[in-house]
């Protein structure tokens, strides 16, 4: 599997940035230039540019607190930033907020998991669905004809949504009571319900066990595969990031220190460094 | 009965709760028809339901959206005294039902308007700032009334601030709202029929608002509101939503509340009534519909129950209060104390942050 993707040939666009050459005849989803934040005087991430085509799964690494999550909150407006330019598929996000670029394409999960998680697994997924369905709150309270046809589309949906993990027999279990690799599944779930052009994962395999991880991988390229998004993850997993993702970004110290294919970021004498001096103080 | 057990979990919890009320009604009426019911008790029966509407409403504010309220009964005053208003003009010129439907609808109304000018702004921001823009809200409404005159007379509706003397009335002209004194002549048109109507309205609109796609973004904006914008939620529309309509509902309340008594003062609308029905709302369990309904009503006959005592009325009211809240040491008080605790607690901005540690 992990071979098939390697082979991806990957092409410079527009000059120093590569994608793969499947994706060279679109525009790409995603093009970040020159992206930074300040947090009170600290760069947590300065000048940071990347591109992303259009069916994609690029990887983000980088040592702890090198700004990758930080990352994440810029691209979805959690933060706003302090300077550079976001494109999504070739529309400037300036001026937009979270809820915005959403709707613009952009989903995400969280490295600390935010599950609405009092409230069911159907409930999560049918609330990434919110903005997919045609009820409204007048619908809603007097049950008109326009309610229940939006009840029933998104039970449809929300079916055929959690079989991409095999977990329809979960539809009502309280997402605060899976467990943890079934939590981190469900974020992915209730991201997809947005239908996304583009899904940020934050550290996806954290806390899942190897056998786990190896059928995430699996996952994620059939999530691409099927629906023909891209995909940009953060993972300190090595064998995840090498196994599937075609792109790769280091950052550390809030800057890019490499970018290039898993081969290239392997051998990259200034990312070994960055990641052997995390180790010398840990 | 197949066919209700088919029914899903929720929908069966509501229909629960829908029978238990008309249970309630039906039996109520069968013992006052049969004159089994003393007359201390049958005052008390608007007021139940007016309590239970209270508490139900409330608890969409603070358990359904987890804002925290310390103002409702501004609302169910506005309400209130909006009632008396229309229902006096109206005197007369429509038959009773009507003028008791009109008068709640019109307190309703004006509840629903003073939610919104409350909440966009203090709902706009984040953190708990509802919380002290409606503990405001409360006190300014009390003051207001407090102050206002305002009756019919020769030259039509008048309101004034000064005294009733300058309302300029003439002969026949009727003093509505006499400032402190509050309002007055208030004609009794609120009947335990029309009660036990308005806590079926609202169980419906609270009921069928939480099991739809409206409610759902109300709930996920609760449990997690960067989630909830991260999957396109409008976070300050649906806080929004759930207070207008929560507050709408108080209003109706109000009015009919005020029209089952002769006099009405603005006083009786103050914090500690906000904070009673706030009591009900956490007793009876957050978010759960069926616990305000029976907290409101045991909380509401329990210091009549406890006229026997004379003396020690309120204290064994508040044993009892204090024990109900030790037993029922559970989730929904752990809940609340810890959003007081983050009431007081001063919001950093890396309670947002991705967080670094390794999970
Ligand atoms: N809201 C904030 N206020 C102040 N500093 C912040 C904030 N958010 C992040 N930081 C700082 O920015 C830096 C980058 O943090 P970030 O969470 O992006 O790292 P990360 O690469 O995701 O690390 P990890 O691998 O541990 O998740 C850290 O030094 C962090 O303390
Ligand atoms: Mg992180």
């Amino acid at each position: 599997m992990s071979s098939r993707l390697l082979k991806t040939p990957m092409v410079p666009f527009p000059s120093r940035a590569i994608i793969p050459a499947r994706d060279l005849d679109k525009p790409p989803i995603l093009e970040v230039s020159r992206l930074g934040i300040d947090f009170g005087g600290l760069a947590a991430v300065d000048d940071f540019s990347i591109i992303i085509g259009r069916t994609e799964i690029a990887g983000l690494i980088g040592p702890n607190g090198a700004g990758k999550t930080t990352v994440f909150n810029l691209l979805t407006k959690v933060y706003q930033p302090s300077s550079g330019a976001i494109l999504l598929d070739g529309k400037d996000t300036s001026g937009m907020n979270t809820v915005q670029i959403n709707k613009a394409g952009i989903a995400r999960t969280f490295q600390n998991i935010r599950l609405f998680s009092s409230l069911t697994v159907e409930d999560n997924v049918r609330i990434g669905l919110h903005n997919h369905l045609n009820s409204n709150v007048f619908f809603d309270i007097f049950r008109l004809p326009g309610y229940w046809k939006s009840e029933r589309q998104a039970h449809q949906m929300t079916l055929e949504l959690l079989s991409i993990f095999g977990m329809e027999h979960m539809i009502h279990y309280k997402a605060g009571s899976l467990p943890y690799g079934a939590q981190r599944r469900l974020e992915i779930v209730r991201a997809l319900a947005t239908k996304p052009k583009l899904l940020l994962l934050d550290e996806p395999a954290a806390g899942m066990n190897p056998s786990e991880t190896e059928e995430l991988m699996r996952n994620i390229i059939e999530i691409r595969d099927a629906l023909g998004i891209a995909i940009l993850l953060i993972e300190h997993d090595m064998k995840l990031v090498m196994g599937i993702c075609e792109g790769i970004a280091v950052l550390n110290y809030g800057r890019i220190i490499a970018k290039g294919t898993a081969e290239e970021i392997q051998t990259n004498d200034e990312v070994i460094e960055a990641y052997l001096g995390e180790k010398k103080e840990a | 009965m197949k066919k209700i057990l088919k029914l899903k979990k929720d929908t069966r919890k509501n229909l629960i709760t829908y029978g238990m009320i008309i249970l309630a009604f039906l039996i109520v009426r069968f013992l006052s028809a049969s004159g089994n019911i003393s007359s201390a008790f049958r005052g008390q029966l608007v007021p139940i339901c007016v309590y239970i509407v209270m508490a139900v409403s409330l608890n969409l504010t603070v358990g359904i959206l987890g804002e925290l309220s310390l103002g409702h009964a501004g609302f169910m005053s506005l309400g209130a005294f909006t009632g008396v208003i229309a229902a006096i003009i109206l005197q007369g010129s429509v038959s009773n039902p009507l003028r008791l439907a009109i008068a709640m609808v019109l307190g309703a109304v004006i509840a629903g308007i003073a939610g919104l000018v409350v909440g966009v702004p203090a709902l706009r921001l984040r953190g708990d700032y509802l919380a002290i823009v409606t503990l405001a809200f409360g006190e300014i409404i009390k003051n207001i009334i407090n102050t206002l005159y305002v009756g019919i007379g020769e030259n039509g509706f008048r309101i004034s601030m000064v005294n009733a003397e300058s309302l300029n009335l003439g002969e026949r002209g009727t003093v509505i709202m006499n400032g402190p004194m509050g309002a007055v002549g208030i004609p009794k048109l609120a009947t335990f029929a029309s009660g036990f109507i308005l806590i079926m309205v609202t169980l419906f609109i609270v009921l069928n608002l939480q099991n739809s796609r409206s409610g759902r973004a109300i709930m996920a904006v609760r449990d997690n509101r960067i989630a909830a914008e991260s999957v396109g939620i409008s976070v300050t529309r649906y806080k929004l939503m759930a207070f207008i309509i929560s507050a709408t509902l108080a209003g109706a309340a109000g009015a009919l509340y005020a029209l089952n008594f002769s006099t009405v003062v603005a006083r009786k609308f103050d914090f500690n009534t906000s904070i009673l029905i706030l009591v009900f709302v956490v007793l009876g369990g957050m978010g759960n519909i069926r616990g305000s309904i029976i907290a409101a009503t045991v909380l509401t006959v329990l210091p009549e129950l406890l006229r026997a005592f004379n003396n020690y009325r309120m204290l064994l009211y508040a044993v009892i209060l204090i024990l109900v809240m030790l037993v029922s040491n559970n989730e929904q008080l752990k809940n609340m104390t810890k959003k007081f605790k983050g009431f007081f607690k001063i919001k950093r901005p890396s309670d947002l942050k991705g967080g670094t540690a390794r999970e």
